[in-house]
């Protein structure tokens, strides 16, 4: 509690998924998502003992395939959702699909007996989010404040609303648009805003930033060549509605106001290489533990201070913000 | 022998005392004689004149200096028969007998003269015995006439006096006349205009008809002397205030004497008058500009005893109108339709015709109205500041005209003149600030001459920059772009060194010594210091190092992108400056500016560090565009294709070549521009031998475990041994300036790129070796570029490895097939 060091976890595979348990808001816990071709892939529960400084972590079986993206449902803390590699002889499809972790694993139901050398766990299926005909799903997004029916998939050049039903056991096509125009359009990431009682998503496909309404499922606004190259990942700021954090290939964090999006507000330019989760605002700390790079980074849903960041190597590393500058901004 | 006879020495008779012993002496005396003659080199000029072969030093030389009657006689002894020995015996004695008679024909000669000159003396005795006698005669006659001389003073004397009397009652009647005739010369004066003659008649008279008016018939002429001296002031005042020509006029109102001071100065003075009133006023003639003449009259006034206040206001109210017309035809020359005088005749205009004008009317005012005291100096000092005002803010209205011009020279040659003129008004009237506020005006204008010619410098390098641009935009006629950037390098910096001299130049014109601001405090400290120094030349190197940083700011997806050899150019240049020019350009500055200002100015280093840090950005900009445009094609590159069906590799693909082909590329771009830099020194020589250890035995060594499935942690574990051993690579380090370093960033940035882009794929076994053959390929043709090409080795492992993580089937190919695709090509 006293000190400030970063508490790291290592996992055995790669990993670049990374989710905080959104639903949960009590416990620090995060949810990370392997990356292996040849083994079995692995959800790993991590649960960050605040006060002890001590990491327990639960090991979820994740059998269909590497994990790409992951995300929870910001209603019930046992639902989550991946994107995940099917493996098939020629060809490389991404898939997603809903996914309930067992009950006894499910944050509440206190410590689990068993600890972490008992055998891994195996998730439920509760339902694909595949449309075959849409190709490769990039990431899957949860409504951020709904009841956690709502889920946005980005598939190829598809984006895709899914209304899940009977307990999330079923999926229905609520609504869908895509890109047009030549070549082959493909969607990176996406983010629902938390603003305008969740009517606004944000994409990205290669240099370009789009917004959609997802009642009527069409594009609000459109940032044409919004980096040089291609974007990785955006965010919008849950504190402040319009403001929008994207980063790209060409080494740089913008911000963006949603009604204006002729010039960015403010540029960044202190990334060395791909920036893939934009922290907020400005850099604050370098954090220096990781060795290989780094894929992810998630502030926790629990503490505003403390924020976990995932290397490629399967490092996992625990951060809080400095203490002398968090009073610095509280007081 | 003659001439022994003739030398009257001592001893020199060779015939006196042949034997005589006191002959001794003298012939010390003559050894000493013949040594000193001997230490004066005077013995050969003897010697040339006798026989030749007589030694000088012979005592037996009978005309030696060393003759020795002794040493003669024996050698004549013993040498000569008797026959020689007479014979010498009978010339000498003929010899002797010679010069006994030429000593009495001498004596003769003497005393004859001795004679004559006692018969003289004798004679002149005589002679004045005889003047004597007539001094005395004159003695007595002198006293008679004295005598004489007495009496017929005394005679004369009351005559004399009588004939004084008679002299002052004469001058006593002439004054007495003058005063009677005084009514009547005052009238002719006045009828002929001779106003100056009639005033002093008048204060002549004045006092004594003061002192005499208790006598009637003086009264009567004091009377009729006011009576004129009041017309004669009338007319003086009429004169006084319409200027000349008008004075027939009974009664002009003051709207004429303005008609007529505005249409002075358009029509030339002798149509105006008519020629009667010519004729009838000569004073009138010489009236131009009048205001000598007005001031004659106001002296004329104030003699008379006219009250000097309301003079003062009127002799101002006149001057100036005559000013105020002056004011408006230089207004009139503003104007915009006529074709405007250029500044240097304008401020000449304004120097001579108005400043000349208050000259006039302030030295005029103060000669008359000295008795006025302060209020009356007071009195000319606003009417002076309020006119000058005026007329400034024409000048400056002029001078704004010229703000856009590019000649310095006339400018500062019409402020010059500007200023020189109001030099004498200013120390005429100090009160009123004329020349402080000249001075001021002259200082605004420096200023914003500086801040043109900043402008112009900032606008020139623009047009250099868009000179560059299309240069480098043009199409490529020798096929070669190699040599044209250094040219334009060295185009570009010249061109900025010689705006900067020139605008110093001209700046400079400001400070010349023959420029009479030129010494005023602002001229000598803060111009030099704050304004060209600072403002002119820091500014714009300061600006020029914004204008080339903000290419690095500067959106540089968006639309017009600055091309990447011109932020290599621009680092050079801005390199260079830290290095040479900025020095080079301060140390002109400052010697053509010899700064005596102590206020703080911007030190050689801190510019020299704003230009490295500009230059250090924009090279690495340079090397982030020029990486990410290489990213970008390999991103593309490995993001199209299918990895997993692909088939066995064949040859290298395209992409890869056009990777290396574009490095060389740059690689030559930045050679045109930077040194080489240092490279790391290897153990290995050439990249054969590197190679092969990385095909080879580090390639299989490492990566072969991984390939038969073990447990899962072994993977982890070896990347991370791998990692622990080899120095983390950091991407975007900073540059340094040289052509190695660069190149080291690019293709960091680059590979780097490359490992993402396979750690997001999935791979076949033929993709994994695929991209085992490109990476070898690149290992092949990259490592020269790069200071350390363990750096190439480390990135490139790393992508294969990666890339066999990825592959769920990795086997990889044998490294001599490999070697063997890309030696294929």
């Amino acid at each position: 509690m006293e000190d400030d060091a970063p508490v790291i976890y290592g996992l055995e595979f790669q990993a670049r998924a990374l989710t905080p348990q959104t639903a949960e808001t009590d416990a620090i816990r995060f949810l990370v998502g392997t990356q292996s071709l040849k083994y079995d892939n692995q959800i790993h529960i991590i649960d960050f003992d605040d006060e002890n400084n001590i990491i327990n972590k639960n090991v979820l079986l994740h059998q269909v395939g590497e994990i790409w993206h992951i995300s929870a449902s910001p209603a019930d803390k046992g639902v989550l959702a991946t994107c995940y590699n099917k493996p098939s002889d020629s060809k490389v499809l991404t898939c997603a699909a809903v996914w309930r972790m067992p009950k006894e694993l499910e944050p509440g139901s206190h410590e689990s007996p068993d600890d972490s050398s008992s055998p891994a766990h195996t998730l439920e299926l509760l339902c694909h989010l595949d449309d075959t005909a849409h190709g490769s799903v990039a990431c899957v997004v949860w409504e951020p404040t709904g009841d956690g029916r709502r889920v946005i998939s980005l598939a190829d050049s598809h984006i895709l609303l899914w209304d899940l039903q009977e307990s999330s056991s079923q999926a229905v096509l609520a609504g869908s648009a895509s890109l047009e125009g030549k070549g082959q359009l493909k969607f990176t990431s996406g983010r629902w805003s938390p603003h305008h009682t969740c009517t606004q998503v944000a994409t990205a496909n290669d240099t370009t930033i789009r917004g959609w309404d997802t009642r009527s499922m069409s594009q609000i606004y459109c940032i044409e060549n919004a980096h040089g190259q291609l974007v990785r990942d955006l965010d919008f700021n849950p504190n402040k509605q319009y403001y929008l954090a994207s980063c790209g290939d060409d080494c740089k964090v913008k911000f963006w106001d949603t009604r204006n999006v002729t010039e960015p507000v403010k540029t960044l330019e202190e990334h060395s290489h791909w920036s893939q989760e934009p922290p907020q605002d400005s850099v604050i700390a370098t954090y220096e533990e990781h060795e290989d790079s780094v894929y992810a980074v998630d502030w926790s849903s629990a503490d505003p201070w403390l924020f976990a960041s995932l290397s490629y190597d399967g490092r996992l590393v625990i951060n809080r913000v400095p203490r002398a500058l968090k009073y610095h901004i509280l007081l | 022998m003659a001439a022994a006879a003739a030398g009257p020495g001592p001893g020199s008779g060779p015939g006196d005392s042949p034997e005589g012993p006191e002959a001794e002496a003298p012939e010390r005396r003559r050894k000493a004689h013949g040594m000193l003659k001997l230490y004066y080199g005077l013995s050969e000029g003897e010697a040339a004149g006798r026989p030749s072969g007589s030694d000088p030093l012979d005592p037996t030389d009978l005309n030696g200096a060393h003759f020795d009657p002794e040493v003669y006689l024996d050698k004549l002894r013993r040498e000569c028969p008797l026959a020689q020995l007479m014979d010498s015996e009978t010339d000498m004695v003929r010899q002797i007998r010679a010069l006994d008679s030429d000593m009495q024909t001498l004596v003769y000669e003497n005393y004859n003269k001795f004679i004559s000159a006692t018969d003289t003396i004798r004679k002149m005795k005589n002679d004045f015995r005889k003047m004597e006698d007539e001094m005395d005669r004159l003695a007595t006659n002198m006293a008679v006439i004295t005598d004489f001389s007495a009496r017929i003073s005394a005679t004369l004397q009351d005559r004399h006096e009588r004939i004084t009397k008679l002299a002052g009652v004469h001058a006593l009647l002439r004054k007495l006349q003058f005063l009677f005739e005084l009514p009547s010369r005052l009238t002719k004066c006045v009828e002929l205009g001779a106003y100056g003659q009639a005033v002093r008649y008048q204060g002549r008279a004045r006092a004594v008809l003061q002192q005499y008016q208790h006598l009637p018939s003086f009264r009567a002429i004091q009377d009729d002397c006011q009576v004129i001296t009041a017309r004669l002031a009338q007319q003086l005042r009429q004169r006084f205030r319409c200027g000349p020509g008008t004075l027939s006029h009974p009664q002009p109102g003051p709207w004429a004497c303005r008609l007529r001071s505005k249409l002075v100065p358009l029509l030339p003075p002798a149509e105006f008058h008519q020629p009667a009133l010519d004729r009838r006023l000569p004073l009138c003639r010489e009236g131009g500009s009048g205001a000598p003449e007005q001031a004659e009259c106001v002296e004329l006034l104030l003699a008379l005893g006219e009250p000097a206040e309301e003079l003062c206001e009127e002799f101002l109210a006149h001057a100036r109108g005559r000013l105020e017309a002056e004011l408006r035809s230089l207004e009139a020359e503003l104007g915009p339709s006529p074709p405007a005088p250029d500044v240097l005749e304008f401020t000449d205009r304004g120097g001579s015709g108005f400043v000349g004008g208050l000259c006039q009317v302030a030295s005029a005012y103060q000669e008359l109205f000295a008795a006025q005291g302060p209020a009356g100096a007071e009195k000319l000092a606003a009417f002076a500041r309020e006119l000058g005002g005026r007329y400034f803010a024409l000048v400056e209205r002029r001078l704004a005209q010229e703000q856009g011009g590019g000649d310095n020279s006339l400018l500062v040659r019409a402020l010059d003149r500007f200023h020189r003129r109001l030099r004498a008004p200013g120390a005429l009237l100090a009160a009123a600030g004329l020349a402080e506020a000249a001075t001021e005006i002259v200082e605004r204008v420096a200023r914003e001459r500086l801040g043109h010619h900043l402008q112009g410098l900032r606008s020139a390098f623009l047009g250099c920059l868009t000179d560059v641009r299309q240069a480098l935009a043009a199409p490529r006629l020798a096929g070669k772009e190699g040599p044209g950037l250094a040219e334009l390098l060295a185009n570009v910096a010249s061109s900025i060194l010689s705006h900067i001299k020139a605008s110093l130049a001209a700046v400079h014109l400001f400070t010349a010594k023959e420029v009479s601001f030129s010494n005023k405090p602002y001229f000598r400290g803060e111009f030099c210091s704050q304004g060209v120094r600072e403002g002119l030349i820091v500014g714009f190197i300061r600006s020029m190092c914004q204008t080339a940083q903000s290419f690095c700011d500067s959106p540089g997806e968006k639309g017009g992108a600055t091309p990447p050899a011109l932020l290599l150019l621009l680092s050079r240049l801005c390199l260079d400056y830290e290095t040479a020019t900025i020095s080079y350009i301060l140390t002109l500055t400052d010697e053509q500016f010899l700064v005596q200002d102590q206020s703080p100015v911007t030190p050689v280093s801190t510019l020299c560090a704003e230009a490295r840090e500009t230059a250090r950005r924009l090279l690495t900009h340079y090397v982030k565009v020029q990486g990410l445009v290489i990213s970008q094609m390999l991103r593309k590159s490995v993001e199209t294709r299918d990895w997993l069906s692909t088939l066995e590799p064949r040859n290298v693909r395209a992409v890869m070549k056009r990777v290396v082909e574009d490095t060389t590329a740059i690689d030559v771009q930045v050679g045109l521009l930077y040194e080489e830099g240092v490279r790391k020194a290897q153990s290995s020589d050439s990249s054969k031998r590197t190679f092969s250890v990385y095909s080879s035995s580090r390639q299989q060594g490492r990566y072969a475990p991984s390939y038969t499935p073990s447990a899962p942690m072994d993977t982890n574990l070896l990347s991370n041994i791998q990692k622990l051993f080899s120095e983390r690579i950091d991407v975007f380090s900073p540059v340094e300036f040289n052509k190695v370093s660069v190149l080291t960033g690019i293709i960091k940035i680059s590979l780097k790129t490359l490992l993402e882009c396979v750690r997001l794929r999935t791979f076949g076994r033929f993709g994994l070796q695929q991209v085992q053959v490109d990476c070898h390929f690149l290992q092949l043709y990259l490592w020269r570029f790069v200071a350390d090409e363990e750096l190439v080795h480390l990135l490139l492992d790393e992508v294969v490895a990666s890339a066999a993580l990825r592959c769920p089937d990795p086997v990889p190919m044998e490294p001599s097939v490999v070697e063997v695709i890309c030696e294929r090509g």
